[in-house]
């Protein structure tokens, strides 16, 4: 078994689709309350590797833990359904298209699951929906149906419905990518708030002046390896890898 | 064209009408469910299951629909199976519209963006959690004009029950050639009778069509 374990402990993580490996035997830890942004090149894991922590896509080696429970525990199909999903209950994800459920209203997306799993009353998950939509700026838009929303909003929604299982880890899975360039600041004020409230959070993004603001550490990931990793202030402006300059210079210059 | 005794016949002819639509709605239901467990069967986690489901829709999709009732109503006594008529029309015809219902249904649902799964496992619900409370109420919206051609589809095929000598249009049109030697006012006849069944059943398909899409 183990030892103390860190908050977020991801150990010797390797994956593979055939002969073709994408993760590489990768360890990281992350403590409680920090945050972590992981960047490098597309086709370099970093979404995979985020993935594999909620058993999106499953490792094929390695193991997951959040804080003192393994994740990615090897049970029989049905325990481990069962185990899987308290799990992801813990874990909140927001994804690059965000992916919200187009045939309910914001307020249902944000209550379905907690009503569903938790066994909220219609009253309580009422206050819960507009607490975590005023949370995010979205009170005015509660009756509203997705397709009704601007990709901003539509993110800040996604995040609201997130946070409504009070998840004790964040995952963000390229959360701006798809976003118009004018609706980006409104997603990344939303998540700079819950950076304050100490919120754990891993997030795989391109965006490298949001990732040196917000994040307590930077992972640079190729080919399926961490090649660099430290505080925001060294990686960006002190690589000491050169697959990590090259990166930074490519994409630094394309960002401008 | 003989008008008058198209007038002087017509009320037998909806009385074989109202045995068609008799028919057309036990087969439907039928066909709806065995569509539903074709689907979950080639939807299973199972690798048995996918195979049950896949080698129903291509034997009754791969084989007459005449020959199939033909094998039911003449072949089952042989094997222990009797079944009158009507019976063995509405069985024969349900499977039979199952087995395309079952792709329809299939194709929905597969063709929900996997986004929509993810998501809803992602916060924690079950397989079937996540197909009733996300995938189904999607992939219903998109199964309601494709199954409205299964459908229009099972409808005509009612006709084929005449073969087996059940009582409803298409024999009562021939029955009636027996007698008055006009077949082609009979068939126009009973043709008009199908006609106005598909018809209002088609408005119908695009009423609801309308009314669950999202807005």
């Amino acid at each position: 078994m183990t030892d103390q374990t860190a908050f977020v402990d991801i150990r010797h993580a390797q994956k593979s689709y055939g002969a073709l490996e994408v993760l590489k035997d990768i360890s990281l830890t992350v403590e409680q309350g920090q945050i972590v942004a992981i960047i490098g090149p597309s086709g370099s894991g970093k979404s995979t590797l985020l993935r594999a922590i909620n058993d999106l896509d499953a490792l094929t080696g390695g193991e997951i833990w959040l804080d003192g429970v393994q994740v990615n525990k090897s049970l029989p199909h049905r325990q481990y359904e069962k185990h899987i999903n308290e799990m992801r209950q813990q874990i909140g994800m927001v994804f690059q298209h965000f992916n919200l459920f187009p045939h309910l209203t914001v307020r249902e997306n944000v209550t379905m699951a907690p009503t569903l799993l938790k066994g909220l009353s219609k009253d309580a998950a009422e206050q819960l929906a507009r607490e975590q939509l005023d949370h995010v700026g979205m009170l005015d838009r509660i009756d509203y149906y997705p397709s009704q929303l601007s990709g901003g909003q539509k993110q800040r929604v996604a995040i609201a419905r997130a946070l409504a299982m009070k998840p004790k880890l964040m995952l963000f899975d390229e959360a701006t990518s798809a976003l118009d360039p004018e609706l980006v600041d409104e997603v990344n004020q939303v998540m700079k708030k819950l950076a304050e409230d100490q919120m754990t959070m891993i997030i795989v993004t391109h965006e490298m002046d949001f990732a040196a603001a917000v994040c307590d550490r930077v992972l640079f990931m190729d080919q399926g390896v961490v090649v660099e990793e430290g505080p925001p202030e060294v990686v960006f402006r002190n690589p000491t890898q050169q697959r990590t300059k090259e990166f930074l210079r490519k994409h630094l210059a394309g960002a401008k | 064209m003989d008008t008058e005794l198209m007038l002087k016949v017509y009320p037998f002819f909806l009385e074989a009408a109202w045995v068609t639509i008799q028919l057309s709605v036990l087969t439907a239901v039928l066909g709806l469910i065995c569509g539903a467990l074709g689907t979950a069967a080639r939807l299973s986690r199972l690798a048995v299951m996918r195979f049950v489901g896949a080698a129903y829709v291509s034997v009754f999709r791969g084989t007459p629909a005449l020959i199939q009732l033909f094998i039911l109503y003449f072949g089952g006594p042989q094997i222990g199976i009797q079944l009158d008529a009507f019976e063995a029309g509405v069985i024969g015809l349900g499977i039979n519209a199952g087995a395309y219902m079952t792709e329809t249904m299939r194709g929905a649902i597969i063709s929900i963006d996997k986004g929509q799964r993810e998501a809803a496992r992602t916060l924690g619900l079950s397989r079937w959690q996540a197909m009733y409370k996300v995938i189904l109420p999607q992939a219903a919206r998109l199964m309601v004009r494709p199954l409205g051609v299964n459908l229009n589809m099972l409808i005509k095929s009612t006709a084929l029950v005449a073969a087996i000598a059940v009582v409803e249009l298409t024999y009562t049109a021939q029955r009636y050639i027996g007698s008055t030697y006009k077949p082609f006012e009979m068939f126009l006849l009973a043709g008009i009778l199908y006609m106005i069944i598909i018809t209002v059943v088609g408005k119908g398909v695009s009423w609801l069509d309308r009314k669950v899409q999202i807005t």
